[in-house]
């Protein structure tokens, strides 16, 4: 019996590595997959290709904090647009567009392209620049 | 550089006042580290007496007579080299103070007065005479980079010459308190090179051109259907009013609201909507019940006056 138990044991071993392994090899891609192309999918919302600083930096330049309250921007906190001071919290944008990092970018780029009545003018920002503000904008939580 | 500054000035009266400043320092941080040294001596242990008629004689009274007097004379020296506060051989130009902004007149070479605001365009090297009034309480003019502050009267015209030596950008303020915006009642003076002062003396003068965009169009028409015009020149759509800034050429201007904001379509946007988020206080009302793409078009035409 005492030389049979190891045995069985290490058959056992062998199968649940036999079934985990690849599960576990696979874990990253699937764990990864939610974030990619900052589509839909899980995970908090991203942007690719964006510095946070730079971003926090040109929302201070553009003043957006004339319209909308961003608790580490200097300005005037108005209130004609909603607070940004969860920004990445929500679930849309606009109160209809997915709030994912590429409609982010779009929407900061052009917002009555993808919302014909809305107040917030276009400002004729570069794709890029669009790009550091929607990363700054992911970091308010 | 930075723009607002009494340490580095641009030319003419600054270069002057920063001398007599520093120089002024000077003399009294020697003087003080003096007395300050005589003062641990005395202290001293051992100290021994002096003899006290000779340092009240001596230190007590012909130092500070002669030393004063030299200051005095410097100072006196200096200040007479401050430009003559007299438009004969300047080029003239007007700004009346109102709460909280400046209206700027220029006298166009074509004929007549080119009106604007919130911002002095001058010529480098070239003496500026500013004509100075205010409309409603006492403001004062005060352009660190290039000269002294001058008091603006209400029923009264005073007067400051100014010059730049380089071309840029130099920050001033409202120097007296004017109320609850005397803060954020601020200016830009932009020094141009000669021709391109002309020039833009010129563009200004031209009323606001017709715009050919469907959008900016609608916008001209939001801004008579509003009764913006009530208080707001554009010429060449209403004219004569001057309750507020003359809008003619708005979006060539850097900054909204004296200095408040600077000029896009959004900082445009948001103060139409309410410019008391920004500048409370202002006696422009709230517009909170435009559509939003009438508040875009506004703002994109408004910015469209370059």
């Amino acid at each position: 019996m005492n030389s049979t138990v190891p045995s069985l044991f290490d058959r056992y071993a062998f199968r649940r590595q036999a079934v985990l392994a690849p599960l576990v090899a696979l874990l990253p891609a699937v764990l990864l997959s939610g974030c990619g192309q900052g589509g839909g999918g899980l995970g908090p919302p991203h942007v690719r290709g964006g510095d946070v600083e730079t971003g926090r930096r040109l929302i201070t330049q553009y003043q957006c904090s004339t319209c909308h309250v961003i608790p580490e921007v200097p300005g005037p906190n108005g209130e004609a647009g909603p607070s940004l001071e969860h920004v990445a919290r929500l679930g849309y944008i606009a109160g209809g567009i997915p709030n994912r990092g590429e409609q982010m970018v779009a929407w900061l780029r052009d917002p009555p392209a993808l919302k014909p009545g809305t107040r917030m003018p276009s400002m004729g920002l570069t794709e890029q620049e669009a790009r550091h503000m929607a990363a700054y904008l992911y970091t308010l939580k | 550089m930075p723009l607002q500054s009494v340490l580095h000035h641009g030319g003419g009266d600054a270069a002057v006042i920063g001398q007599l400043a520093w120089g002024m320092t000077a003399a009294g941080t020697l003087i003080f580290v003096a007395v300050m040294a005589l003062l641990a001596l005395s202290l001293r242990k051992h100290a021994r007496p002096l003899r006290p008629r000779w340092w009240i004689a001596g230190a007590g009274v012909a130092f500070p007579v002669v030393v004063l007097s030299i200051l005095l004379g410097w100072s006196t020296w200096r200040s007479a080299q401050l430009r003559p506060q007299t438009s004969n051989g300047a080029l003239a130009m007007s700004v009346t103070a109102r709460m909280w902004w400046w209206e700027v007149r220029y006298r166009d070479p074509a004929g007549g007065e080119v009106t604007a605001a919130n911002e002095i365009h001058i010529p480098v090297g070239q003496d500026v005479y500013l004509g100075l009034n205010a409309a409603d309480v006492i403001h004062s003019l005060w352009i660190p980079a290039l000269g002294g502050k001058r008091d603006m009267i209400p029923g009264r015209v005073t007067g400051l010459t100014l010059r730049a030596d380089k071309p840029g950008v130099y920050r001033g303020q409202c120097a007296e308190y004017c109320g609850v915006q005397h803060a954020r009642m601020a200016l830009q003076v932009v020094a141009h090179p000669p021709a391109e002062f002309a020039a833009w003396v010129a563009a200004q003068a031209r009323p606001a051109v017709q715009p050919a965009d469907p959008q900016l169009q609608r916008g001209r028409a939001i801004f008579l259907e509003q009764r913006c015009q009530a208080c707001h020149t554009i010429r060449g759509v209403a004219d004569g009013r001057q309750l507020g800034p003359d809008l003619t050429h708005v979006g060539s201007r850097a900054y909204l609201g004296a200095a408040t904001l600077r000029t896009h379509q959004g900082t445009l946007a948001a103060w139409i909507t309410d410019p008391h988020v920004a500048k409370p206080g202002v006696f422009m009302p709230a517009t909170r019940d435009l559509d939003g793409a009438s508040l875009r078009a506004l703002a994109a035409y408004l910015e469209s006056l370059k």
